[in-house]
């Protein structure tokens, strides 16, 4: 059994499922990067900023935007500092190398620690920028034709890409990851998620609040689910109102906190309909 | 090798893994990262084999086939079914075995398969009564029976009913397969970068030749950025006959939605043809006079006009031809189509049918007047190709 497997464990501010777990120590184990889709709000990002607490090791983010190219994240080679040093005096011009700024996937290379990088919703960029990644992250080294050098890492760093599957991405670039879909987590995983957040919560405001915002889970035609940041949102909404666990079970105090459209609170006024009114979402789910 | 099991059911599945996949599980487990538990190891061959969560399903079932001897569902079942229901296989039928399909009819065949389906529990091969490879029973393949149905394999005896058993090379075909990326891919080339805007990006060279003629002086020279400059009209038949490629419609749709290269990208659609309007939603029947999409849309911009072009003629050539029982047309739909093929400077027609089937009145009228690919990646390619030249 390889030495530094089953590292991480989860931090305590990260409720992390054992699958998930096990799919983060493989991902370290071989190498790969760690592909990580799931609903908004499922903790992806955070994942990353976990992995990188739990494990003690630095983290560099790469936000990818649709304007991101490949190459920022190499390197950027700065002409105009150079032009301007040569001609104002500043800096050694003679030497290239002052005037190569490495971009996160350089530094994350360059690094003599392992690092924990995050590529940020890798979808958000051009089609073709997960095929320019390619040999980058196969090989963990990359070329600087103006300093002739090769940048390769020294410890392979731990990779964590998430997307929102705007795009799809290539074939070539996913046969090289590890790849896990994060599942809205269920009640029992939600009630530990939330007591992380919320330790001194009462339990009987729980349950209810639970109740009730599985329940608008369940209803199919919202634009946006809530998902787990709306929840935490509305739990801190509902203690800072004093609300009583029996109001939660009769009506929805603080709506607005979960739901963020305008049509979908349409679609939440027509549910309660059809429930019968006042008395909903009492459901024997658990 | 129970493992390897695994692999192949997966790809019978038709789940997208590789060698290079498997060889990473073999890797990790070698690593001992399955921890000699099968629950670790289901979740450790989904990470590294499974690349979508829209496989996950696929997965499972392979997974339980293969580890816990569970029943695959029956897809060989529906694969007869669906073979049976579609009238076009009948067609295919040599003078023989119309012949000797009249043994049994279709009816009574297609219970008696089911039938049989369900009393076999076990593979078989030979015989003459089940399901299975060789012998004379009606069903299964590579038998004799004439007008028996065959069910993957090769047809032996070739009296057997013809079908297409597994395609296992379909993927590889670029002219049929179409998803999203590749739809995308090909739209991609639709482009042309010029200058516009305010000038702010700093042109290096120019920087440099200026500022060294100026004896190192710096002098800097900005200019434009350079932009995509194609702007696109989609006009999308929604006509009935267009039913059965609506998936691939959709996938060009979204594929045009998602690419955000272009200045900019109309789209609308019509029903069968092009008349005084085109709709802007398809439900709402929201709708644009076509004379006013001529009007205000200049002529650069590129038009792709997806259809079957497949109608009555007198929807095409007649006033008040239009299929919809309320809708009246003052003029025939080949005027406006010829407006349209007027005004703008670059169309093309998509067409989902094959092309060989491009024989009828109206597909060959329509013909005349766009040029028409079919829609698969090489015909989107050309297309685009065409798009791009400059007339």
């Amino acid at each position: 059994m390889s030495k530094n497997f089953d590292m991480f464990t989860g931090t305590d501010q990260y409720i992390v499922s054992p699958a998930l777990k096990d799919v983060v120590n493989v991902s370290i184990a071989l190498g790969r990067p760690l592909l990580v889709k799931g609903e908004p709000g499922t903790g992806k990002t955070l994942l990353a900023h976990n992995i990188a607490r739990g494990l003690g090791k630095k983290l560099i983010i790469w936000n990818i935007k649709s304007t991101t190219k490949a190459r920022d994240g190499l390197y950027i080679y700065d002409t105009v500092q150079r032009l301007n040093d040569s001609r104002f005096g500043g800096g050694d011009v003679s030497n290239i190398k002052h005037y190569i700024h490495l971009g996160q996937l350089g530094r994350s290379f360059a690094t003599e620690e392992q690092v924990v990088l995050l590529i940020d919703e890798i979808d958000k960029a051009d089609i073709e920028f997960p095929n320019d990644l390619l040999n980058e992250l196969d090989e963990m080294s990359f070329y600087v034709s103006e300093t002739k050098e090769t940048i390769a890492a020294q410890t392979r760093p731990i990779v964590v890409i998430t997307s929102n599957s705007e795009k799809e991405l290539p074939d070539a670039f996913l046969r090289r990851c590890v790849f896990h879909y994060i599942d809205f987590p269920d009640a029992q995983l939600m009630t530990d998620i939330v007591g992380v957040h919320y330790p001194d919560l009462e339990k009987k405001l729980l349950k209810e609040v639970l109740t009730r915002f599985y329940w608008l889970r369940e209803i199919d035609n919202f634009r946006k689910k809530p998902s787990t940041s709306e929840l935490l949102d509305w739990i801190s909404a509902l203690i800072a109102g004093g609300v009583k666990p029996e109001t939660v079970a009769k009506e929805l105090p603080f709506a607005g906190a979960l739901i963020k459209k305008e049509q979908d609170m349409d679609v939440l006024a027509a549910a309660v309909q059809r429930s019968g009114g006042g008395r909903i979402g009492l459901r024997s789910r658990y | 090798m129970v493992f390897l099991d695994l692999f192949y059911t997966l790809r019978q599945l038709k789940v997208p893994v590789s060698v290079t996949e498997w060889m990473a599980l073999m890797l990790a487990v070698d690593k001992g990262l399955a921890k000699s538990s099968l629950t670790t190891f289901y979740y450790l061959a989904r990470a590294v084999l499974i690349k979508s969560e829209t496989y996950y399903d696929q997965y499972d079932q392979a997974f339980g086939h293969v580890f816990k001897n569970a029943e695959l569902p029956a897809d060989i079942r529906d694969e007869i079914l669906d073979w049976l229901s579609d009238p076009i296989n009948k067609l295919e039928l040599g003078e023989a075995e119309l012949q000797a399909l009249k043994h049994m009819d279709l009816e009574e065949l297609r219970r008696e398969l089911e039938k049989r389906l369900q009393e076999q529990t076990e593979r078989h091969d030979g015989g003459s009564r089940w399901i299975g490879t060789g012998g004379t029973s009606p069903f299964g393949h590579g038998g004799a029976h004439p007008g028996g149905i065959r069910i993957g394999g090769s047809g032996g005896g070739r009296h057997a009913v013809q079908i297409a058993a597994e395609r296992r090379f379909r993927n590889y075909r670029t002219d049929v397969t179409l998803d999203v990326r590749q739809i995308k891919v090909a739209l991609k080339r639709l482009r042309r970068f010029s200058r516009e805007g305010p000038e702010d990006e700093l042109a290096l060279d120019e920087t440099i030749d200026k500022t060294c003629r100026n004896a190192g002086e710096i002098e800097l020279v900005f200019q434009r950025e350079r932009k995509n400059t194609v702007k696109v009209l989609l006009l999308m038949d929604s006509g009935g006959s267009m039913t059965p490629y609506s998936n691939l419609v959709s996938r060009l749709f979204s594929a045009a939605h998602q690419m955000t290269h272009f200045r900019d990208l109309q789209g609308y659609y019509f029903h069968n043809c092009v008349y005084q309007e085109v709709y802007k939603d398809i439900y709402t029947s929201e709708s644009e006079p076509t004379a006013s999409l001529l009007q205000n849309l200049s002529p650069d911009y590129k038009v792709i006009v997806v259809g079957d072009a497949y109608m009555a003629p007198s929807e095409l050539f007649s006033v008040g031809g239009a299929i919809d029982y309320y809708y009246h047309n003052e003029r025939p739909g080949i005027e406006w189509l010829q407006r349209i093929a007027d005004h703008f400077r670059h169309c093309v027609w998509l067409n989902p049918m094959p092309d060989r089937a491009w024989f009828h009145t109206t597909i060959s009228a329509i013909h005349r007047l766009f040029p028409m690919f079919p829609l698969t990646i090489d015909g989107l390619e050309e297309a685009v190709k065409k798009l791009m030249v400059r007339r």
